[in-house]
C-alpha cells in the first residue's frame, strides 16, 4: 500500500512543478530561501494549461478514447459468442477450450503484438496470399493504421474480455431457458430476456479489463499504429524519455488518472461484489 | 440400553450469566446453566437464538460480554482455545484435506507434544473405536459422510477432553444413517463417560441423544429438563409448540381448586376440566395445550360433556405408521388428531365423516406464559 | 439445437483462428531462409539459420537471464506480500482502511502501465533524493516495480482461494490446541499453497512480459529481453525474433499443457475416489 499511495502523491505533485533542463527534470514546489528566510511554494498550473490549450493533447485523449471504446466493442462482439460457445459445449471439451483461451495469455504481449507486423505488413502474408489468389492486384496498406491498432487491442485482450464472461455464463442455471421455452419464448427472444440480462455483471467487467488498460496503451500503437495521430500513453512517454519533460508528464498522467477513475472504480466495486458472492 | 453414569452432585460445567453482544444484537442473553459430569446436554433452539454462540463460547472462539464459564471449577476467562480442556466437533466436520485420517486424529496429541509411540498407539485405539481402523491411511475426500462424521468424532475425543462439543453431529447426514450414528454416539459417550454438549436444531435428534435438553429462543433459556419433562410438561407455550406439534386453545380459568381446573375456552362447545391443579389468577387467560396423539377420536353424531368436542373430517394424511386428521370444529377451529394406524383391514375414518373427539382430564397441559 | 450448435461452434473456431494464426504464422517464418522473412524461400528452407544466430546474439541472452532474475525475484516478493494483502483482506473483518487497502491492491490490475511506470520512476526519484535510496535506476528499481504491480494478481488469487476456505478447519486446529501460529504453517497455508504457486507463476510470467513499466524504472545497462525485443521490433519484423518467440512460446505451451494434464489426471483421481468412498459401507 506504501508502494502504491506514494508514487500517486509524488506524480500529483510533479505535475504542478516547473521543468528544469537538468536531473531530476523538475524545480521543487517548496524551496527554501536561506537568504529571505522564507519557505516559497512555487505552483505551476502552466502544465494543466498546456493540456487544455494545447490541441494536442485534446485530440490525443479523443482519439484513445475512441480506440478503446471501438476496440472493446469490437473485443464484445467477438468475445461474447466464444464465452457463449465455450460455456454451453461439453464438460469435457471446455477445458480443452478454455485453456487454448489462456494459453496466449501465457506468451509473450510483445511478441503476439510483433506477430501482427508480419502479418500485415505490404509485404506481409495476408497482402502476400491474397496478391497469390488473385483477390487484388495491389497491396492494402494495412500496417500503421487505425485497423491496426483495433487489431492488435482485440487480439491481444480477447482473453481478458471471454474469462469474465465466461465465468458468469457457466454459472447459469439452464433450467431457466427451459422455463422460458416452456412459457413460450423462442431461443433467440429467450436468449435476449434472459441469459443476455443476467450476463451483464459480466459484461460490463470485460469491457471495463478491456477499455481502461487500452486507453492507456502504449505497446501496441507504437508498433502497429499511424504516426500522424498518437495515442495517449505514446505521447505521455515521448513527453518523458523524448522531451524530457516531467512535469506536463505527470500532467498527462493525472489527466489521465482522473479520465479512468470512474471506469477503474466500477470495476473494483463488481470486483468486490464477485468476492463476496463467492464467499456464500 | 445401559444407563449412563451422570453425577448428578457434580456440576461439572457452570455458565453463570453469560451474556453476548454483537454491536446491538443479544445473542445471548443472561444464561445460566449447570451441567453434570457424564451427561448428553442438548441446546435445542431456531436458528439464530442463540445456541452456536453459546457453543463457541464454551470452545473459546467467542469470549462472553459479561457472566463466567467454569468448567470443572476453573474460570475459563482469558483462556485461548487451544488452551481449554474442551474440544468440538464441528458442523462441517473441518477435517484436515491434505492430512489422512490418521494425521487428523494424531493433530492434537502432537499439539500437546505427546512422544511418537503413544501418539500411534492412541490414534489407533480411537481408530478401531470408531471403527475406521483400515481407514487410517486415506484422505478425508476418500471416505463416505459417516465415516468422515467418525473421524471427526474420534479427532475431538483422542484428546480426553473434559467436555465434548458437538455443533449439529447429524445434520450433514442422511435420514437413515443419522438414526443409526445417534445410537453409535450414545453407546460411544458411555463407554468414554465424557460429557457432551450438543447444539442442534433438529428435535428429534435431541429427544433420542439427551439425557436433559435445554430450549432457547431469542438468547435466552426457556425451559430445561429431561425429553419426556420437556415433551410432556412444557412451562411456555413456546416450548409446547416448538416440541413436537400441539392443539392451542384460548381460555378462561373458570373454576381453580388445588386438585383440578374448569377452563372456559371460547373455540370448544364444553369446557376443559383438567385433573390437576395450576398457579394463576381466577379468571386468568391462560392457554390449553393437547397433543395430536393423545385426543380420542370416534365416529358420532353428538358431543356431550367436558373435554368432548364434535367436528367434521377435512384433510386426512396417512403416514403409514399413523394418519393425521384436521378436524373441523362446530365453532370453526380446526384440530389435528393423530391415530396410529394398528389394524391393517381397519375402516378407517373418512372424509366428511362426522367424529367426536374426546381427551382425558390429564392430558391437557395448561400454560399462562 | 443441433443447428444453433453449430453456429456457435464456428464462431469459436473462427476466434480461436484468429488467436492462434499470428502465432503460427510467426512459428513457421523462423524456418524461412529469406532475410525478407514473410517471403517464404522455397530453395532454402526450412532451416534453423536463425536459432543459430539467436544463440549467438549475446546481447539478447543477457537480457533474457537478466529478465529471469527479476521475474523470479519479484514473483517471489509478489507472492509473499500479496499472500499477506489476500490473507489480511479476507480475515480481519471491516477495519479502517480496509477498502482504501482493497482499492489499492486491485488498482494495479487495470491501472494503465505507463500511468504505474511514470509513478514508479518518480518515486525513486524522490527517494533517492531523500534519503539516498535506490541509488540510480537498475534491477533493484525494476525489480521493486515489478512486485509492486505484480501483487495485486497473487493477491487476487490468494483472496478467492481463501473465499472458499472454511473458517472452521482453522478453528478446528485451534481447538486441538495448536498455537495461531502452529495453524496458519500446518493448516493455513499448506491449504492455500495451490494459489501462491498460481500467483507465483502468474506474477512471474507478468514480469517476464512486462516493457512499459521497465521502461521506465530501468537505467544503463539493465535491458531486460521484452526492452530489447521492443526496440528491434520497433525497427520492423526481424527472423531471429520469430525464432526467439517460437521458443519462448514453445515452452509455455508445453508447461501450461503439461500442468493443464497434470491437473485434470488429479481432479479424475480425486473424483475416482470419492466415487469409491460414496460406495463404501458407512
Amino acid at each position: 500500500m506504501v508502494f502504491f499511495a506514494i508514487p500517486f502523491a509524488i506524480v500529483f505533485k510533479i505535475s504542478f512543478s516547473y521543468m528544469v533542463p537538468a536531473q531530476p527534470g523538475y524545480a521543487p514546489l517548496l524551496e527554501w530561501f536561506a537568504e529571505t528566510q522564507r519557505l516559497v511554494a512555487t505552483f505551476n498550473l502552466a502544465n494543466y494549461q498546456v493540456l487544455l490549450q494545447d490541441t494536442l493533447y485534446l485530440s490525443t485523449f479523443l482519439y484513445s478514447l475512441k480506440v478503446a471504446a471501438f476496440s472493446t466493442v469490437l473485443c464484445l462482439l467477438l468475445g461474447y459468442p466464444m464465452a457463449y460457445a465455450i460455456a454451453r459445449s461439453a464438460p469435457t471439451t471446455r477445458n480443452l477450450f478454455l485453456m487454448l483461451i489462456i494459453l496466449p495469455f501465457w506468451t509473450s504481449f510483445l511478441l503476439r503484438v510483433y506477430a501482427w507486423i508480419g502479418l500485415l505488413k505490404t509485404n506481409g502474408v495476408i497482402n502476400n496470399t491474397l496478391l497469390s489468389l488473385g483477390i487484388i492486384d495491389q497491396p492494402l496498406v494495412l500496417l500503421y493504421t487505425d485497423f491496426a491498432v483495433y487489431v492488435g487491442i482485440v487480439y491481444s485482450y480477447l482473453p481478458f474480455m471471454i474469462l469474465p464472461l465466461y465465468s458468469n455464463l457457466e454459472k447459469h442455471d439452464l433450467t431457466l431457458l427451459e422455463a422460458a421455452a416452456d412459457l413460450g419464448a423462442r431461443p433467440v427472444k429467450a436468449f435476449f430476456k434472459i441469459t443476455l440480462p443476467l450476463s451483464m455483471p459480466g459484461v460490463v467487467a470485460g469491457c471495463l479489463l478491456v477499455f481502461i488498460p487500452a486507453v492507456g496503451e502504449f505497446v501496441i500503437p507504437s508498433l502497429l499504429g499511424r504516426t500522424d495521430q498518437l495515442m495517449i500513453g505514446t505521447v505521455l512517454s515521448a513527453q518523458f524519455f523524448g522531451a524530457r519533460n516531467w512535469p506536463v508528464a505527470s500532467a498527462v498522467a493525472i489527466a489521465l488518472l482522473l479520465l479512468l477513475l470512474l471506469p477503474i472504480l466500477l470495476f473494483q466495486r463488481y470486483q468486490q461484489r464477485e468476492l463476496e458472492a463467492s464467499r456464500r | 440400553m445401559a444407563e449412563r453414569v451422570v453425577d448428578r452432585q457434580n456440576q461439572y460445567l457452570r455458565i453463570e450469566g453469560v451474556t453476548k453482544r454483537f454491536g446491538d444484537f443479544v445473542a445471548v442473553d443472561n444464561v445460566s446453566l449447570s451441567i453434570f459430569k457424564g451427561e448428553i446436554f442438548c441446546l435445542l433452539g431456531g436458528s439464530g437464538c442463540g445456541k452456536t454462540t453459546l457453543l463457541r463460547m464454551l470452545a473459546g472462539f467467542e469470549s462472553p460480554t459479561s457472566g463466567r464459564i467454569l468448567i470443572d471449577g476453573q474460570d475459563m476467562a482469558g483462556i485461548p482455545p487451544y488452551e481449554r480442556p474442551v474440544n468440538m466437533m464441528f458442523q462441517s466436520y473441518a477435517l484436515f484435506p491434505h492430512m489422512t485420517v490418521a494425521a487428523n486424529v494424531a493433530f492434537g496429541l502432537e499439539q500437546e507434544g505427546v512422544a511418537r509411540p503413544e501418539i500411534e498407539r492412541r490414534v489407533s485405539e480411537m481408530l478401531d473405536i470408531v471403527k475406521l481402523g483400515e481407514f487410517a491411511k486415506r484422505k478425508p475426500h476418500q471416505l463416505s459422510g459417516g465415516q468422515r462424521q467418525r473421524v471427526a468424532l474420534a479427532r475431538a475425543l483422542v484428546k480426553k477432553p473434559k467436555l465434548l462439543l458437538l455443533d449439529e453431529p447429524l445434520g450433514a447426514l442422511d435420514k437413515k444413517l443419522r438414526e443409526h450414528t445417534q445410537f453409535e454416539l450414545i453407546n460411544l459417550q458411555e463407554q468414554l463417560g465424557v460429557t457432551f454438549v450438543v447444539v442442534t436444531h433438529d428435535q428429534e435428534e435431541a429427544m433420542t441423544l439427551a439425557s436433559r435438553i435445554g430450549v432457547m429462543n431469542k438468547g435466552q433459556i426457556v425451559q430445561v429438563g429431561t425429553p419426556t419433562e420437556i415433551y410432556e410438561f412444557p412451562n411456555s407455550r413456546f416450548v409446547a409448540d416448538f416440541i413436537g406439534s400441539v392443539n392451542m386453545f384460548e381460555g378462561r380459568l373458570i373454576e381453580d381448586e388445588p386438585g383440578h381446573v374448569r377452563i372456559r375456552c371460547d373455540d370448544l362447545d364444553s369446557t376443559v376440566f383438567v385433573s390437576h391443579g395450576i398457579s394463576a389468577a381466577p379468571d386468568a387467560k391462560v392457554f390449553v395445550a393437547i397433543r395430536p396423539e393423545k385426543i380420542e377420536m370416534n365416529r358420532g353424531a353428538t358431543a356431550e360433556g367436558e373435554n368432548c368436542v364434535g367436528g367434521v373430517v377435512r384433510e386426512i394424511a396417512y403416514m403409514g405408521d399413523l394418519s393425521v386428521y384436521l378436524v373441523r370444529l362446530d365453532g370453526g377451529r380446526m384440530v389435528r388428531v393423530t391415530i396410529p394406524n394398528i389394524e391393517r383391514h381397519e375402516e378407517r375414518i373418512v372424509w366428511e365423516e362426522r367424529v367426536v373427539l374426546r381427551w382425558q382430564p390429564s392430558s391437557p397441559v395448561v400454560l399462562t406464559q | 439445437m443441433n443447428d444453433r450448435g453449430w453456429f456457435r461452434n464456428s464462431i469459436l473456431g473462427l476466434g480461436l483462428a484468429f488467436l492462434y494464426i499470428p502465432i503460427l504464422s510467426m512459428m513457421f517464418f523462423s524456418f524461412n531462409n529469406s532475410r525478407l522473412v514473410t517471403v517464404w524461400d522455397a530453395e532454402n528452407s526450412p532451416t534453423l539459420r536463425w536459432y543459430v544466430r539467436l544463440f549467438e546474439n549475446e546481447q539478447l541472452l543477457g537480457a533474457a537471464w537478466i529478465s529471469i532474475k527479476i521475474a523470479a525475484l519479484s514473483a517471489s516478493g509478489a507472492a509473499i506480500l500479496g499472500t499477506l494483502a489476500g490473507l489480511v483482506l479476507t480475515r480481519f473483518g471491516p477495519f479502517r482502511g480496509r477498502a482504501l487497502l482493497s482499492a489499492m491492491t486491485t488498482a494495479p490490475l487495470v491501472m494503465p502501465e505507463v500511468i504505474m511506470g511514470i509513478a514508479m520512476l518518480l518515486l525513486f526519484v524522490a527517494l533517492e533524493q531523500m534519503i539516498g535510496w535506490p541509488a540510480g535506476r537498475g534491477l533493484l528499481t525494476i525489480t521493486i516495480a515489478h512486485v509492486t504491480f505484480t501483487m495485486a494478481y497473487v493477491t487476487v488469487v490468494v483472496q478467492s482461494r481463501l473465499a472458499g476456505f472454511d473458517d472452521a478447519l482453522e478453528e478446528a486446529a485451534l481447538d486441538l490446541g495448536a498455537k495461531p501460529a502452529t495453524v496458519f504453517f500446518k493448516i493455513t497455508l499448506p491449504l492455500i499453497m495451490p494459489a501462491i504457486v498460481s500467483g507465483w507463476l502468474l506474477a512471474f510470467t507478468l514480469s517476464w512480459d512486462d516493457v512499459v513499466i521497465s521502461q521506465f524504472v530501468s537505467g544503463p545497462g539493465s535491458s531486460t529481453l521484452p526492452m530489447e525485443i521492443f526496440s528491434r521490433v520497433r525497427r520492423g519484423v526481424s527472423p531471429d525474433i520469430n525464432a526467439l518467440a517460437t521458443i519462448m512460446v514453445l515452452i509455455v505451451a508445453t508447461g501450461v499443457v503439461a500442468s493443464t494434464i497434470w491437473m485434470k489426471r488429479q481432479e479424475r483421481k480425486r473424483l475416482l475416489e470419492e466415487q469409491m468412498a460414496r460406495s463404501d459401507t458407512p
